[in-house]
């Protein structure tokens, strides 16, 4: 089924489908051309220096201290430039980039078999489904291996063989083994090198922590980025800090969906404000579904819990081939009876299709009334044939934690009964525009790691935004900022300098408005809401249709949540509801431009699916001639309609292919 | 389910707090522990008391935000984080107190929040390698015996939630830091810094506030990630050698 | 601690030693009783060597009850506020057995010294001879009580004291090592208990007459 969409074309008010304009399009102004392998040293020898003892008088904020921050933040100390840094949680060790389990990609090529910087940009431009900028990627696979160098350095322990030497292993269907552990906490391990890092620049007095504190406004000051207003989460005090740059690295979005794999924390707020302020917000309708997640059990349920992609390889993915057998104990649903729909669809892959194709496979069974497990919002993942080829102690040594983990959240053994998953909100590749110097399009605020659009197109690899965070944190932006920085020190602002007021007042006046509405519902409601609206229209699968009513639901919501939103206590202790009251207001508003994002976006593209694009047999259809770009929203002018830039992506190394698995 | 909560209130840094009883019904033992109080909260909200203030983040174990005492255990009844323990470790009826990490160097915020900047004090006292990005070998060019770095593994196991000082009779963080000593001295690129690191470490500790450790084993058997005391006496070795010079 | 823990554990076993020569018969004890006082003489004057042990222990005694109510009263400091509900924590037991059966030994170690060293307190009769200051108590049946009581404290202490002594000379640093360790303080405990207490019941048993 191949539809032609009616063409979209700009009326009189220049409001296209009534939603969004369509500004100038824009370019990446500062990416060297060339060969693609000479590109980044070009710019790092075109970037200015900034003399040792001039940093010291420079001084930038670092938003967020997950891989890219509390990177970014550790080296520009050790440089001695004067380094502020701010997370909301109470330690930096806790930004959730330490949940990552799988490892982290670097083409070091140790296992001999072929690997290459080339190589691993080649895969992620294709994995990416031709959707990001050839420059950034062969920079970030160029500079993957002094990542590794630089952890081990750190004493990152990194999963090894009995010879010492580093282990790596194949992971999200690449052909090469060049992914590095550290058993299931390669995250943890990884952040904890950073986190130490910046820690000994906070004890040799480079950098200034800033803990429990959270930024709720940009300052702008003539156009230019200059510092941030936070407040202190403990004392609820409204604190200005002012610098020569203000780097975001705040993370994804994912909770935008209410349940995803996110920490609980995980928000949108730095970017948002900025975005409000001007900043472009690039692609943000690509999202990343997980596969195999743990269902959902109930109302109550706060997030959803990844389990690693590994347990693809050896379990099969089944659902009962009629909708009544789903309540049936599946050991009693017979052979025949049971339907391995991904080795039926797909029997090139069978149960290891990428993750895009996995997930929406289950939601399509799970839609037929066919899912297993309460709400009917599963599929199984089930042992039993590996339990009895490898033997249970063979299938406990690989995967024993991940089954106990299993067990602990569900209360069933998997080594027993089947397992359940679902497909889950997992990563989000749109965020901040950027250009090749993660500089936005506001001089001076700078964004990295999964805030920035980054470099994953319209789905990422797995393994890659681990290799991206700390890539953009130890390598890029130290190397990029400091063009920026070279024109410094700007001139010096006052507290009560009128730009830097209004945004106190800004932060001020939202805050005690949330504590004086009294109204009815509580903010958690909101964000539930929210995010089935999400989930369901802006989702796995999306359709004009759907869409065009997410918006309008969206709409409500964000008039009622004004005025009917509850949040008790007061603004000068720690109160957890006015914190999130912030988080959602801005959820709201991003939650429609994703679906702006979406609907003007028809085709199907990376992790997402549109309905009205997809091939004979129901299979993605991407579309290159027609959107071949980044699509760089502006925050809306008067009536509030957003302002689509188009970025062009050119190939000049890469020839664009469909993808296909059957 | 139905339950009673006892759970300690305060409502500020140097409020005075008290334990409030608070029965709830309708807990699924499918829930964790925390959704179990999102929805006394919600409950809260909806009655117009203020919410009971908690930490956690990543609810799955491993960023160490969240840790309640619960019935007077560090994460309950069970060997894992609060965020992982489920209502199905508790039945019916049950009465389960619900109180902060309690230790001066982790003095409490608000309800169940506290402070644990102590911990990041101890890390910025030596707790890492002085490595400046750029100036790495190559990562192969070290090898490590797998004993080695499987210890190294186990000390960095640790997600710095602060149960050991909350179990521990003496309120002590040996078993945090033990767990970094060993972590980083395990390690050959540890070594040029061993020494000179479990000293200031263990100054910083005493420092903060913390209790010395009698050896009770409380830190090891509360720790979600089971860190064993070992790490403990692999500190006080290398603090000796450090002291005696002998190394 | 670990240090003066240790030197203790050593002088237990010596004393304990000594107090099994009684089965050897009175004699032989008294005589090893005036050999303590003669040893190393004449390089050092009669009593010499006793004395410096004496000193040694008294110091050692000092530093351990200092270290061990320094640790009390940090720990007081470090968690001014107590939890409402204690746990099921049994090393809550063991903590409160260590420093309240640390303080019980110590008031023994008073009695025990004004009953056999300074023959202050007299148990049935008064005896120059050391035997037969011993045999004559230990006819007494609650002086075999009191000694019993001490010596099982003095077992407990001995049981984590050890373990911990070893763990802060950080000698467990292994699964396996720790093993040991375990294996070692029951062990010494153990030995400590029973040679301990093997004469006064042998006496009150009438086995030694
Ligand atoms: C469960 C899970 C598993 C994953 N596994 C893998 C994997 O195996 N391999 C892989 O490559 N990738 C994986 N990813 C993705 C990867 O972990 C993340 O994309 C990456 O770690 C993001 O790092 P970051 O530094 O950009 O942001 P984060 O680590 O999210 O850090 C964000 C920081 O910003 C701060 N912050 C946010 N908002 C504010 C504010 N308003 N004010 C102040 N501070 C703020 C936070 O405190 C935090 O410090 C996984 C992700 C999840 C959720
Ligand atoms: C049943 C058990 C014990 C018996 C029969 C016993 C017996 C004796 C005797 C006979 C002496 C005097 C020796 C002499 O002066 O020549 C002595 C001294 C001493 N005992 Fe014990 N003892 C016992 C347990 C203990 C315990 C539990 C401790 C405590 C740790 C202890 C500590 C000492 C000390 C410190 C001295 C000597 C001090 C000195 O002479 O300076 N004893 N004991
Ligand atoms: S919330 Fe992260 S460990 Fe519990």
């Amino acid at each position: 089924m191949t539809e032609t969409l009616p063409a979209t074309e700009a009326p009189a008010d220049g409001l296209i489908n009534g939603l969004y304009r369509e500004g100038m399009p824009i370019a990446d102004s500062v990416a060297p051309s060339g060969p693609i392998a000479d590109r980044w040293a070009l710019r790092q020898f075109e970037a200015k220096l900034v003399n040792p003892a001039n940093r010291r008088k420079l001084s930038v904020i670092i938003v967020g201290t997950g891989l890219a921050g509390a990177a970014a933040g550790a080296t520009l100390g050790e440089a001695g430039y004067q380094v502020k840094s701010f997370c909301y949680q109470d330690s930096p060790r806790r930004a959730h980039s330490i949940a990552a389990q799988g490892g982290i990609n670097a083409a070091k090529n140790y296992k001999g078999d072929g690997d290459s910087a080339y190589r691993l940009f080649y895969d992620t431009v294709k994995g990416g489904d031709y959707r990001s900028r050839e420059s950034n990627v062969y920079r970030l696979a160029e500079v993957s291996t002094s990542i590794i160098d630089q952890c081990v350095a750190q004493g990152v322990p990194f999963a090894r063989e009995y010879g010492g030497m580093l282990d790596n292993r194949s992971f999200g269907g690449v052909q090469v083994s060049r992914t590095f552990y550290a058993r299931g906490q390669t995250g943890q391990q990884l952040l904890i090198g950073a986190y130490q890092a910046l820690e000994r620049q906070i004890a040799a007095g480079s950098v200034q922590m800033y803990s429990r504190h959270e930024m709720l406004e940009l300052v702008m000051v003539e156009g230019v980025a200059r510092g941030i207003i936070a407040r202190d989460m403990v004392t609820g005090e409204i604190e200005t800090h002012l610098a020569d740059a203000v780097v975001l690295a705040t993370g994804g979005y994912g909770n935008v969906f209410y349940l995803s794999t996110n920490a609980m924390g995980c928000n949108v707020t730095a970017n948002w404000r900025a975005h409000r302020k001007g900043a472009y917000f690039a692609n943000p309708c690509y999202t990343q579904i997980h596969p195999t997640c743990i269902p959902v059990s109930g109302e109550y349920q706060s997030k959803l819990t990844l389990m690693s992609e590994s347990l693809r390889n050896d379990g099969r993915i089944w659902v009962p081939k009629r909708a009544e057998d789903g309540s049936k104990d599946p050991r009693e649903i017979p052979e025949e009876d049971r339907d391995y729909y991904l080795e039926r669809i797909y029997p090139a892959f069978g149960n290891l299709v990428p993750r895009d194709i996995a997930s929406r496979a289950a939601k399509n069974v799970c839609d037929e009334g066919r899912g297993v497990g309460p709400g009917g919002l599963g599929v199984y993942l089930d042992f039993a044939d590996s339990i009895e080829r490898l033997g249970k102690s063979a299938v406990e040594s690989k995967y024993g934690n991940l089954f106990d983990m299993y067990q602990r959240i569900t209360g069933e053994n998997p080594y027993e009964l089947p397992m359940r998953i679902y497909p889950a909100v997992h990563y989000t590749m749109g965020g901040l525009w950027v250009d090749y110097d993660l500089q936005s399009n506001i001089p001076g605020l700078f964004v990295a790691g999964e805030a920035n659009f980054s470099d994953h197109g319209a789905n990422r690899l797995g393994a890659s935004a681990l290799m991206q965070g700390l890539a953009d944190g130890y390598f890029v932006l130290p190397n990029t900022i400091r063009n920026y920085l070279a024109e410094g020190p700007y001139p010096k602002i006052e507290e009560n300098d009128p730009a830097v007021v209004e945004a106190r007042e800004q932060v001020q006046q939202r805050i005690d408005h949330f504590l004086s509405v009294n109204g009815t519902r509580s903010v958690d409601s909101y964000h539930k809401a929210l995010g089935k609206i999400m989930w369901d229209k802006c989702g796995m699968e999306r359709s004009e249709e759907g869409l065009k009513e997410a918006i309008a639901e969206i709409r409500e919501l964000r008039a009622d949540f004004w005025q009917n939103v509850r949040v008790l206590g007061s603004a000068d202790t720690i109160n957890q509801s006015l914190e999130k009251a912030g988080r959602v207001a801005d959820f709201i508003e991003l939650g429609e431009l994703m679906c702006v994002d979406a609907l003007h976006r028809r085709e199907s593209c990376g992790g997402h699916f549109r309905v009205e694009s997809q091939t004979e047999d129901g299979e993605a259809l991407r579309k290159d001639d027609e959107f071949a770009y980044v699509a760089a929203w502006e925050s809306g002018g008067e009536d509030g309609a957003p302002i689509l830039h188009k970025e062009d992506l050119v190939y000049e190394f890469v020839e664009m292919k469909q993808r296909s698995y059957k | 389910m139905k339950l009673t909560l006892k759970i300690w209130r305060q409502g500020g840094p140097s409020a005075d707090g008290e334990m409030v009883t608070y029965p709830i019904e309708g807990v699924s033992e499918d829930m964790s522990f925390l959704e179990m109080l999102d929805v006394l909260n919600e409950e809260l909200i909806a009655k117009g008391e203020e919410p009971v203030a908690f930490d956690s983040d990543c609810r799955e174990g491993i960023c160490g935000m969240c840790g309640l005492v619960i019935n007077g255990q560090a994460h309950g009844p069970e060997v894992t984080t609060t965020c992982q323990l489920h209502m199905r470790s508790f039945s019916d009826g049950d009465e389960i107190s619900i109180e902060p990490w309690r230790a001066e160097a982790f003095p409490v915020l608000k309800d169940l929040c506290v402070d644990r900047t102590s911990f990041d004090r101890i890390i910025q006292a030596g707790g890492y390698i002085s490595a400046n990005t750029g100036a790495a070998p190559d990562a192969a060019a070290t090898l490590v015996p797998k004993d080695d770095a499987d210890r190294a593994f186990m000390g960095a196991e640790c997600i710095g939630c602060g149960a050991c000082v909350a179990a521990c009779p003496n309120a002590s963080g040996m078993l945090f830091m033990g767990a970094k000593v060993t972590h980083l001295g395990e390690l050959p690129q540890g070594q040029p810094e061993r020494y000179a690191r479990v000293v200031s470490m263990v100054d910083q500790h005493d420092a903060e506030g913390f209790g010395g450790c009698t050896n009770l084993g409380e830190c090891s058997r509360a720790c979600p990630k089971g860190i064993p005391l070992n790490v403990i006496s692999q500190m006080n070795r290398d603090l000796q050698r450090a002291k005696l010079g002998k190394h | 601690m670990a240090i003066t823990g240790l030197i203790f554990v050593g002088f237990i076993l010596a004393h304990m030693y000594g107090n099994l020569m009684i089965f050897a018969g009175e004699e032989a004890f008294d005589e090893y009783a005036e050999h303590l006082r003669e040893l190393l003489t004449p390089m050092l004057p009669y009593g010499g060597a006793l004395w410096i042990l004496r000193i040694v222990l008294l110091a050692s005694l000092v530093g351990h009850a200092y270290a061990a109510f320094a640790l009390w009263s940090r720990a007081g400091k470090a968690r001014k506020s107590r939890y409402a509900v204690s746990g099921v924590a049994k090393s809550l037991f063991v903590s409160k057995a260590m420093r309240w059966g640390g303080v019980a030994l110590l008031l023994f170690l008073v009695f025990h010294i004004l009953h056999f060293t300074t023959n202050t307190i007299q148990i049935n009769g008064d005896f120059d001879s050391p035997a037969a200051r011993l045999v004559s108590s230990f006819e007494v049946w609650w002086a075999v009580g009191i000694y019993t009581l001490a010596v099982l404290a003095l077992g407990m202490h001995l049981l984590h004291g050890v373990w911990g002594a070893g763990m802060t000379l950080g000698l467990n640093t292994s699964i396996a090592a720790a093993e040991r360790l375990r294996i070692a303080a029951v062990l010494i405990a153990v030995v400590t208990v029973v040679g301990f207490l093997l004469p006064p019941f042998a006496i009150l048993f009438g086995i030694i007459p």
